[in-house]
């Protein structure tokens, strides 16, 4: 059973705004019954390009119904430029999260809403853009890319989990995987570093990959490190915030701090705590 | 209140008299069958008497039942027994919508040295006899056929196609988890060389299964240790749920007839009060040779998670094939392998019951089930289409 939130589960079980808007001034139909999903959404617009009505008709599960009742709600009252604003990541916050798998749910309301404003900007016949990568489910490169930055996937499963590609046959992993080095960093580069990095080269290589790799995940659970030093391999760290108190600190730092440096950096550095 | 469980092929209750005659076995009956002592040895002799009983439900000897810790369990000691028994035979015939214990299991031999037939089924769910026959060689060890399907309910000659691979001595093996105490087995009458069940599918606890073995066959166990089971599985016997197994075997013997009456009357009134009170709704898989418990229907044009959840709202628990209940993005490899259309497939609810349910709680769920779909047709931009077939739409395609 999925852990939906009570948000979701409202937004499932009462709906707001559900049907169709008779001569509505933007229709966005994204999805197939062969998907799993679709969503139709319409708005009403004033002459100020101001969103005074929308909604929407959702073949889909729970998540896919909570979903667009929490877009329609967020974006009725708001200008076309401040709904075009509206990321997959607003309206699964807006739901107080959505469980991973379900993260596609979200991803189609944002579909939705942009295809119903290229709609209404005339450009409706626009094809998607790119490539298709996913047959199964018809996703292009484009999409793939664009969850990717957006969404800071990370693996072929986290793509899945947003918009459905590589859910199905599996056939086109490897051309996943192939886009998602491409956007972080292709890990084959790294790999063929230069043997010898000299001191500077080394220590701006471990400053960078604490500030992108690993603060963001220690930040995650309230805590931080900071880099004291570079002696020769030996990088000196303090910890800081939850880290500094935690009992697990030196796990965390032999087995997730050094490995990473290890990995990305140079495999001889040891790391110690000042 | 009390939920209204529909869903009795994912577990069942444990039926009050097996937990009362388990109940010793903990604090006071805790002895080790192994053991010299008389308190341990006692405790052998209550195994001997479950194992006879769990016998006479299959029609079979006392020597053939292996306990197991369940259904799967079951299946991988059956299969590995069966291709270490015959190390020189590398292919293995299995079908196309058997349970996750078989069809992963040779999904992981056939990137493992062994060539697999997935035999595959019609739009009823009917498996394909003559494909299975053509495919066989003297190259294959084992052929696994599910003796009823777990989603449909649909049963399989296995019987017949036992009967045709023993003249060439082929070793069958059934996952009957579904099947025993919904149809008579008699395993004296028939040349199944395996068989497999599961305890909690019977009114049983969840952590028990057993294995039919067919004196004869030859065998390789799959857990080594000690000498428990006849030697043919290691580990200290599950006491208290062998106990339990017996006396759900011995209940699922004297239920036999129920399920294939009041139940089966029961499961018929409510797929066919569903049916005429609902439009565009299918039922999926062979109703002739069908589980006296289990009806699946497709309720086209809506997606079976929702279905389920504002059942649930009501607390009637049944299970769906769709893919969002399951955490893959296709729905179950058993509707697709039917071709069950997309348009139904993601709607497909299962109702499985039990001789626990009753005729009220049939009524209530025939009482809420349509406003619900009503209610999420009235949702769905398909639905919509259907309705308006004049309308000319664009951008969606129904498959």
């Amino acid at each position: 059973m999925w852990e939906y939130t009570d948000k979701v589960k409202q937004h499932f079980l009462n709906p707001k705004n559900v049907g169709e808007i008779e001569e509505a001034d933007a229709v966005g139909e994204v999805g197939s019954m062969a998907c799993g999903d679709a969503l139709k959404l319409s708005l009403k617009l004033d002459d100020n390009e101001r969103i005074v009505d929308a909604k929407f008709q959702t073949f889909g599960c729970a998540s896919a119904i909570a979903s667009s009742s929490a877009l329609t709600e967020m974006i009725i009252g708001k200008t076309l430029a401040e709904a075009e604003a509206i990321t997959n990541e607003h309206i699964a916050e807006y739901l107080g999260g959505l469980p991973k798998e379900k993260m596609h749910c979200s991803v189609m309301g944002r579909d939705a809403l942009e295809k119903a404003i290229a709609c209404y900007r005339g450009d409706a016949e626009k094809k998607v853009e790119g490539n298709i990568v996913c047959e199964c489910f018809g996703v292009t490169d484009e999409q793939i890319r664009r969850a990717v930055i957006e969404n800071h996937l990370k693996t072929i499963e986290n793509v899945t989990d947003y918009v459905k590609a590589g859910g199905g046959c599996g056939n086109c992993h490897e051309r996943i995987q192939e886009l998602i080095d491409e956007i972080r960093g292709n890990p084959k580069t790294i790999a063929e570093r230069p043997k010898k990095l000299t001191n500077i080269q080394k220590i701006k290589m471990i400053d960078e990959t604490l500030e992108r790799e690993i603060k963001p995940a220690l930040n995650q659970d309230g805590g931080d490190i900071e880099l004291v030093d570079v002696e020769g391999d030996r990088v000196l760290v303090k910890l800081r915030g939850t880290c500094a108190v935690c009992t697990k600190s030196q796990i965390t730092l032999k087995n997730y701090v050094e490995s990473k440096l290890k990995e990305l950096v140079a495999p001889e550095l040891v790391v110690e705590e000042v | 209140m009390e939920p209204i469980y529909v869903d009795n092929n994912a577990t069942t209750r444990v039926a009050p008299q097996v937990l009362e005659a388990m109940l010793p076995y903990f604090c006071d009956s805790y002895g080790n069958p192994s053991s010299m002592h008389r308190f341990g040895g006692k405790i052998g002799r209550d195994l001997r008497d479950a194992r006879a009983k769990v016998a006479a439900l299959l029609g079979a000897e006392p020597e053939e039942i292996l306990f197991t810790s369940c259904g799967t369990e079951s299946d991988s000691t059956a299969i590995w027994a069966a291709l270490r028994a015959n190390p020189t035979k590398k292919h293995v015939i299995t079908t196309r919508v058997e349970h996750p214990a078989v069809k992963n299991l040779c999904e992981h031999l056939a990137k493992n040295g062994y060539r697999i037939t997935f035999v595959p089924v019609g739009r009823k769910g009917r498996l394909d006899l003559d494909y299975l026959y053509d495919h066989l060689s003297e190259d294959t060890a084992i052929v696994s056929v599910m003796w009823a399907n777990n989603e449909t309910g649909v049963i399989f000659p296995v019987e017949e196609i036992a009967q045709q691979l023993s003249q060439r001595g082929i070793v069958f093996h059934t996952d009957a988890v579904q099947a025993v105490g919904k149809v008579p087995i008699h395993l004296k009458h028939n040349t199944i060389a395996m068989l497999s069940l599961s305890g909690h599918k019977l009114h049983a606890p969840k952590g028990i299964g057993a294995l039919y073995i067919r004196k004869g066959t030859k065998f390789a166990p799959f857990l080594m240790g000690g000498h428990q089971e006849f030697g043919r599985r290691g580990g200290t016997e599950n006491v208290a749920s062998i106990i339990g197994l017996g006396i759900a075997s011995e209940l699922a013997s004297a239920h036999m007839q129920e399920e294939n009456t009041r139940i089966k009357r029961l499961r018929d009134k409510l797929e066919s009060e569903l049916l005429a009170q609902v439009p565009h709704v299918l039922v999926n898989g062979d109703s002739q040779h069908r589980l006296p418990n289990t009806t699946s229907l497709a309720f086209e044009y809506i997606e079976g998670e929702s279905i389920l959840l504002m059942m649930d709202e009501f607390q009637i628990c049944a299970s769906s094939g769709s893919a969002c209940t399951s955490g893959s993005l296709e729905p179950s490899h058993v509707l697709r392998a039917m071709g069950v259309p997309f348009t139904a497939a993601h709607g497909s609810i299962r109702f499985s019951l039990s001789i626990y349910n009753t005729e009220k709680e049939i009524d209530f769920i025939i009482d809420k089930l349509p406003p619900i779909i009503q209610r999420l047709r009235s949702m769905s931009p398909f639905w919509k289409q259907i309705q308006d077939k004049e309308a000319c739409p664009v951008g969606f395609t129904a498959p």
